[in-house]
């Protein structure tokens, strides 16, 4: 995994190669390690031919979406005139996901070189890294790469000698995890609330500026370099034989009640049996694992026997009940109570929530309020329908899915671990009223 | 946001109103100088004037530790927007103060893969060696104020939290009276 521990021997090193190797941070370090050498060849292709390369490996987003990468470049006309625009999505607050924080800290060239082929595959002259204000390390670092990258003639408007212009800025975002969004986000760039938009139009359309925009993630544009180096065919070996459409290598980042908690990265599609008690370690000494979230908060929650069959690609974790979302693996062991976990990323969705959609910003706090009053001690058995009927209001009823997310701890949490709730409830009696007939 | 004060342990404000200026004193401007040659700067990079209303607040809030409604008035006019419009952003985004903060103002991360780590027992220690009543209260010298905060996105080195703008890893209610010490 690189840092902070040693990487595994299982483990696939293409983007944590360099975690933890204070060397790869500057640019001298990080073209000795053949930093700069894609965006080089990138210049000198067509940019219709980096995305068809793009297009070939199978890439898919790694920011919880999974969208095809080479596709959703494809979107962006050439020569329709307009401004174009890429985002860089570095707002990583999923709870259970630092796997960016990791990247830009220790390789920050790695994402300056992948904004910059990606702002040169879609026409763009100018990315934006939109960073998490929280992320203070990660900030200083990609302002020092940028600068670095300005002096040495990489970066501006004859980027390279090519005479192609390529302009990478970093924007720091001020605390709100809705602004991770990628419409909140492009809100959030041009100086207003981070409110979700409305889709149509879609960011390709009418994104940044209103201008036709991309928008990617950290881990997905830092792959990139890696594609154009080794080729699409050498990026598709990586992953299970018998499912082509998850390729390459992930990072997933590991929480809670793990022995062995950092990031480490994987081919897509290894077993996340192995993963968990090889790689990770195991349980803590004396427990055991009893729920895990495989990709972030806003995923649903598995038992220990769906996670222990999953493989750790796109489809293999839908088809056991969940998502693999950003690849923040959470883990929590049978010390803890379940009901009062839930409740807490309630509580996170709650304080969130942008308000502007009803189901949402009711939901989410009545949500947090009636899980509470369980964790209290106060629940009612009613409040169980309540919680599942409110869940369901906020399910694909609202602009941005940050209200779904919510519901899907609750649901998956009922659904899987109902007698944890019940538990808490059966320590108290519930009032009836009594009738009357006339 | 979609909080209320009390409910979620946010900073609260000072008692007293002796963080306004008192209107015998001229307000400094932020803009002037290095700082106004900065803004401009950054408005090369954008398209429009107000993208650049962010970074414009984080310069205030560098410079002066909080956000006031006169450094809103001044932001406005400098961006052509209207001071109603600025204060509506500010009032978006946590990490903008709008009033004084503490010399150390902490923020603690207890959302669920921390609270499973024991973040919870990480605040109670903080709460106890700085002398804080309660989340949000600064303490009597002036010295401390400590929150919880949603998620810092550094889930596998519990129990991360931020002072001021150093980003803390791995502190536990061991190692707090040590963190503490080190802070001066």
């Amino acid at each position: 995994m690189g840092f902070p521990h040693t990487p595994h021997a299982r483990e696939t090193l293409v983007l944590s190669k360099y975690f933890g190797d204070q060397e790869a941070i500057g640019l001298a370090g990080w073209r000795q390690r053949g930093g700069y050498a894609a965006l080089e060849k990138a210049l000198q292709m067509e940019p219709a031919a980096i995305v068809q390369i793009v297009k070939d490996s199978g890439l898919r987003g790694r920011g919880g979406a999974g969208f095809p990468t080479g596709i959703k470049w494809s979107f962006m006309k050439p020569g329709d005139g307009k401004p174009h625009y890429l985002c860089c999505n570095a707002d990583e607050s999923e709870p259970g996901t630092f796997k960016d924080r990791e990247i830009m800290r220790w390789t920050p060239h790695s994402l300056v070189e992948g904004c910059a082929i990606g702002a040169y595959a879609i026409g763009a002259e100018v990315a934006y890294v939109y960073i998490r204000g929280e992320y203070t390390e990660a900030l200083d670092k990609m302002n020092a790469a940028c600068k670095e990258a300005y002096a040495a003639g990489i970066l501006g408007p004859n980027a390279m000698g090519t005479g192609k212009t390529v302009h990478v800025y970093v924007h720091k975002g001020a605390g709100a995890y809705i602004c991770g969004e990628e419409t909140a986000l492009m809100n959030s760039l041009e100086g207003r609330r981070g409110n979700p938009r409305i889709k149509p139009p879609f960011p390709a359309v009418a994104g940044l500026f209103g201008q036709p925009t991309t928008i990617n993630n950290v881990e997905t544009l830092v792959a990139v370099p890696h594609i154009l180096n080794n080729g699409a065919d050498w990026y598709k070996k990586f992953g299970r034989p018998d499912n082509p459409k998850s390729t390459g290598t992930k990072l997933f980042s590991v929480c809670g009640n793990i022995a062995r908690p950092g990031n480490y990265e994987v081919t897509l599609g290894f077993p996340f049996k192995e993963f968990l008690y090889d790689l990770c370690g195991g349980p803590l000494p004396g427990r055991k694992f009893r729920a895990i979230i495989p990709g972030g908060i806003s995923v649903p929650i598995q038992t220990l026997e769906e996670a222990e069959n999953s493989p750790m690609d796109y489809e293999g974790f839908v088809a056991n009940g969940t998502m693999l979302g950003s690849g923040g693996v959470i883990v929590i062991d049978d010390a803890q109570n379940l009901v009062k976990q839930i409740a807490r990323a309630a509580r996170f969705f709650a304080h969130e929530s942008c308000a502007q959609c009803t189901q949402c910003r009711e939901g989410t706090a009545w949500t947090t309020k009636i899980l509470e009053r369980i964790v209290a001690g106060d629940g009612t058995h009613e409040d169980l329908d309540t919680l599942l009927s409110i869940a369901n209001n906020m399910t694909g009823t609202t602009i941005c899915v940050l209200s779904d997310s919510c519901a899907t701890p609750v649901v998956s949490g009922l659904t899987k671990f109902r007698g944890d709730f019940e538990a808490l409830i059966k320590r108290k009696k519930v009032h009836m009223v009594p009738v009357q007939v006339a | 946001m979609n909080h209320s004060p009390d409910e979620m342990g946010e900073l609260r404000a000072p008692a007293d109103a002796a963080h306004e200026r008192h209107p015998s004193t001229p307000y400094v401007p932020v803009f002037a100088g290095g700082r106004k040659a900065e803004l401009e700067e950054l408005m090369t990079r954008y398209p429009t004037k107000m993208a650049t209303l962010l970074p414009a607040l984080w310069m205030v809030q560098e410079d002066r530790g909080w956000v006031s409604s006169e450094a809103m008035v001044e932001v406005a006019a400098l961006l052509e927007l209207t001071p109603a419009y600025v204060k509506g952003v500010v009032t978006f985004y946590t990490m903008y103060h709008q009033h004084p903060v503490a010399k150390y103002f902490i923020q603690v991360c207890t959302t669920s893969p921390c609270n499973v780590c024991g973040a919870e027992d990480v605040v109670k220690a903080l709460l106890r060696h700085t002398g804080c009543e309660d989340l949000g209260v600064t303490s009597a010298d002036g010295r401390y104020a400590v929150i919880e905060v949603e998620c810092l996105g550094a889930c596998g080195f519990n129990t991360p939290l931020m002072i001021n703008d150093k980003f803390i890893e791995s502190v536990t209610p061991k190692t707090v009276p040590e963190l503490l010490a080190s802070l001066d």
